[in-house]
C-alpha cells in the first residue's frame, strides 16, 4: 500500500481507482459523512480526502455544494445539506472569495471595518452549520497571489495581505469561542508548499480548479489530520531508536564519550535539535518511548551524556535489547497499554523500518531517511500528532523554551545590564579538562578566531599531552541560561614555570560574549593557580587579523600591562596579575564546584 | 527512453484514458472526442490532463487546453511539447 503521508500526486493520480476498489474492500470500515462547501471546485480534492480517509479506516460519503455556493447552500438554502446530514462540513474557500478587499488609501479603521464584515458573513454560515449539530472545519486564508503594493502590501491598511492576515487573527479569536469550529491553518499550509507551486491558474481559467494538485493533497491530508483528531484517532507515542536516530556514532562500539550530541560538531548540533523537537513533543503530551537494538545499561548511558537534552526520565517505555523491533513495538504497546495503531515508528535503519511497516502495518513509519536535519521535518509533515484541543497544562508546559529571541528582547526591559544578567540565571560548569571534553577542546581551538587572545591551534593529541601534563592548568566552561545549554564555549590553558602561570591559551565563543563568563572563568583559574602555590599570572595578547575585539582584554580583567619581554612578536602585549590581592569578580553566573584537580 | 512518436504517444494514453475515464475496456482513437466516448465528462477531462501532463512530464499552456478538441489534438500537442523540452 502506498504511503500517503508522503508519496507524490502522479502515485495516487494514475492508480486512484484502483486503490479506492483496496481501500474499500477491507471490513470493518466506520462511516462518515462529509459535506464540502466549496468557493471553487472541489472534487479533486475530495478524491484526495477520500483515499485519504479510506486508508485510516473511514467509509466517506460525500456532498459538495453547487460551484461556489459555499454561502448560499449553508445559510439560504440549507435543505439539501440538512437533508445529507453531515457529520462534518468543511467550508473551503479563498482569497478569491472575499466580498470586499478594502480600498488601497484604507484608513485602520476602514480595514478594521473590512474585516468584521467578511468575519461577519463568515459568522452567518458558521451559526447556521453549527445548528445542524456537525463539526465544522474552515479554513483561514492563504497570502494574495499577487502583492500588488510589494513589501508595503503587508503593512499599508489598505494591503492585500495585510487585510487577510488581519482577517486571519480574527478567525482565530472567533474559534476561541466556538466549540464546534476548527480552522484549517491554509495560510501555513501554503507557505509550506509556497505560493507559486499552490495557485493553478491555467486550470482556474480552464476549470475553475483554484490550486495545484499538489495544493489540494496538502489539504486533503491535513484535513484528515483533523478528521482523524476529531475522532480520537491522532497518535499519541513516538518511538524512537537510538543510535543515529537520537545521537550520532554506535554507543555500543563508540562509547559514550564519542557519541555526537551537543553543540561541538554540525552533526552534534542537528542530533541536539532533533533531541530538542522530541522534547517539545514531549511537553504537548506525546510519549516518547525507546526500541532499540543495544545492551540497555549502555543505551540509557547516552542519555547520562553531560549534553544530552533528553533524559531517561522523559521516556515513557524504554526497550533496548536484542529482540526484533516489531515484537519491542507490541511490548512497548502492552506496557502503555495503548495500541501500535497509536505508534510513529523514527530509525534511520530502512531494513528496521521495512520489518516494522511489514509485520506491523499500522504503526507509522515515515521514510525519514539517514540525514538527522530532516527527521523533524519527516514527522512534522506526517501530521500523526495532531491535536484539536490542547489542555491548560499542555500550554503551561509549551511555553517553557523558546531561545535567543526571547533573551534579546527581555534585554530591553531592565534596569540595568546586572539586573538581565541574573535574570538569565546562568549556571557555568568549570574544570580541569576532561577525556570527555578533549575533542570539542581542541576543536574550539582551531575555529575560533576573534576571542582568542593567542590563536594557537592544538591538535586532539597535542591537547590529550597538555591534559595529562602536571605543570598545566587546563580549564574548559560551559554555561547554562534559562533558555538552554550554550554548551562547552571556552577554553583557558596555562603553563607553570616557578611561581608563575603563563597563559597559552584563553579564548571563548562569541556566542555568549557579555556574560561576565570570562571573569568566572578567571575566578576559578586564580583560585586553581593559588591552590598549587603560584602568584602570578602572566597573559600574552597575539593580535592577529581577527581578534582585535580582545587587545585590552587583559586590562579589563585587572592585569597591568608589563615590558615585552625580548622575543615577543611585534604588536603583542604582555600582561601580569598579582594573585595575593586577587579577588572575585563574577557575580551573576552560579558556579558548579567540582573536586579540585 | 518513451517511443514520442505520435503512434507511440497514442499507446502511451490508453492505460491513461482507461482510469481517467474508468473504462477497463475502453480503447481510443486519433478521432475520439468528449461527445463519442463514454465518461467522457468535465471531471474526467481535468483528471485525464493532470495525468497526461505527468505522465509526459509536460505542461500545457492555457491556450493550449482550449484548442483540444479531440485525442489526435492530445498526442500532436504531447508530441511538439515533448520534442521541445528534449
Amino acid at each position: 500500500m502506498l504511503n500517503f503521508y508522503a508519496c507524490a500526486v502522479e502515485d495516487i493520480l494514475m492508480k486512484r481507482r484502483s486503490l479506492r476498489r483496496e481501500l474499500t474492500s477491507r471490513e470493518g470500515l466506520q462511516e462518515l459523512r462529509v459535506a464540502v462547501l466549496g468557493g471553487s471546485t472541489t472534487e479533486e480534492l475530495v478524491n484526495f480526502l477520500e483515499l485519504l480517509l479510506l486508508a485510516e479506516g473511514f467509509q466517506p460519503v460525500f456532498h459538495q455544494s453547487e460551484y461556489g455556493r459555499f454561502y448560499e447552500d449553508a445559510v439560504h438554502d440549507p435543505q439539501a445539506l440538512i437533508d445529507f446530514q453531515p457529520q462534518v462540513v468543511y467550508v473551503h474557500t479563498s482569497c478569491l472569495n472575499i466580498r470586499k478587499l478594502p480600498p488601497l488609501g484604507s484608513t485602520e479603521a476602514e480595514l478594521a471595518g473590512c474585516v468584521q464584515a467578511e468575519l461577519a458573513r463568515y459568522r452567518e454560515i458558521w451559526d447556521a452549520l453549527e445548528k445542524l449539530g456537525c463539526q465544522v472545519i474552515q479554513n483561514n486564508f492563504e497570502l494574495p497571489p499577487h502583492a500588488l503594493l510589494g513589501n508595503m502590501d503587508a503593512v499599508a491598511a489598505g494591503g492585500q495581505s495585510r487585510f487577510l492576515m488581519q482577517l486571519n487573527v480574527a478567525f482565530a479569536q472567533e474559534a476561541a469561542g466556538r466549540s464546534k469550529l476548527l480552522v484549517q491553518d491554509v495560510h501555513g499550509i501554503s507557505a509550506h508548499l509556497g505560493l507559486r507551486h499552490w495557485f493553478d491558474w491555467p486550470r482556474y481559467f480552464s476549470y475553475k480548479i483554484l490550486l495545484t494538485a499538489e495544493a489540494n493533497l496538502e489539504l486533503a491530508r491535513s484535513l484528515n489530520a483533523m478528521i482523524r483528531a476529531l475522532y480520537g484517532k491522532s497518535r499519541k507515542v513516538l518511538v524512537l531508536d537510538l543510535d543515529n536516530t537520537l545521537w550520532g556514532g554506535v554507543i555500543g562500539d563508540d562509547g559514550v564519550e564519542k557519541i555526537q550530541i551537543g553543540r561541538e560538531t554540525p552533526v552534534a548540533e542537528a542530533y541536539t535539535a532533533f533531541q530538542e523537537y522530541c522534547l517539545a513533543l514531549r511537553n504537548r503530551g506525546v510519549l516518547l518511548a525507546v526500541c532499540s537494538k543495544n545492551n540497555e545499561d549502555v543505551a540509557k548511558s547516552g542519555f547520562a551524556h553531560p549534553s544530552s537534552i533528553l533524559k531517561f526520565k522523559d521516556f515513557s517505555c524504554f526497550k533496548a535489547n536484542w529482540e526484533p523491533k516489531h515484537e519491542n513495538l507490541l511490548a512497548i504497546a502492552r506496557e502503555l497499554n495503548l495500541g501500535v495503531d497509536s505508534f510513529v515508528f523514527i530509525d534511520d535503519n530502512p531494513a528496521e523500518r521495512a520489518i516494522v511497516e511489514a509485520q506491523l502495518p499500522s504503526v507509522a513509519v515515515p521514510e525519514v531517511g539517514n540525514d538527522v536535519s530532516k527527521y523533524a521535518q519527516f514527522i512534522d509533515q506526517g501530521r500523526f500528532f495532531e491535536p484539536v484541543s490542547l489542555s491548560k497544562e499542555d500550554l503551561e508546559r509549551a511555553a517553557l523554551y523558546a531561545g535567543n529571541s526571547q533573551r534579546a528582547e527581555q534585554a530591553t526591559r531592565f534596569a540595568d545590564y546586572g539586573e538581565y544578567l541574573d535574570s538569565l540565571e546562568m549556571t557555568a560548569e568549570i574544570d580541569v579538562f576532561k577525556p570527555v571534553y578533549l575533542e570539542r577542546i581542541a576543536q574550539l581551538t582551531n575555529k575560533t578566531n576573534q576571542f582568542n587572545l593567542t590563536t594557537r591551534r592544538y591538535t586532539l593529541a597535542e591537547m590529550e599531552a597538555a591534559a595529562k601534563d602536571r605543570n598545566t592548568i587546563g580549564l574548559y566552561g560551559r554555561l547554562t541560561d534559562r533558555f538552554g545549554d550554550n554548551g562547552l564555549i571556552s577554553i583557558v590553558l596555562g603553563r607553570g614555570e616557578g611561581r608563575v602561570l603563563h597563559m597559552d591559551l584563553w579564548l571563548m565563543s562569541c556566542r555568549v560574549l557579555k556574560r561576565e563568563m570570562e571573569n568566572a572563568m578567571l575566578d576559578v583559574l586564580a583560585e586553581r593557580a593559588r591552590a598549587r602555590g603560584l602568584e602570578t599570572i602572566v597573559g600574552y595578547y597575539l593580535p592577529t587579523a581577527k581578534n582585535g575585539m580582545v587587545a585590552d582584554f587583559y586590562s579589563r580583567l585587572g592585569f597591568s600591562l608589563a615590558p615585552a619581554p625580548p622575543g615577543l612578536a611585534a604588536g603583542a602585549t604582555m600582561w601580569t596579575l598579582d594573585l595575593a590581592a586577587y579577588t572575585q569578580q563574577n557575580t551573576h553566573i552560579k558556579v558548579l564546584e567540582f573536586a579540585h584537580a | 527512453m518513451p517511443d514520442l512518436s505520435p503512434d507511440g504517444v497514442l499507446a502511451e494514453l490508453q492505460p491513461i484514458f482507461r482510469e481517467a475515464l474508468n473504462s477497463p475496456k475502453l480503447t481510443v482513437t486519433r478521432k475520439s472526442n468528449a461527445l463519442n466516448t463514454p465518461n467522457w465528462d468535465s471531471l474526467a477531462h481535468i483528471e485525464l490532463i493532470e495525468m497526461v501532463e505527468r505522465s509526459f512530464k509536460v505542461k500545457f499552456a492555457l491556450g493550449e487546453l482550449q484548442d483540444l478538441k479531440e485525442v489526435g489534438d492530445l498526442v500532436d500537442l504531447v508530441v511538439e511539447k515533448a520534442a521541445k523540452k528534449g
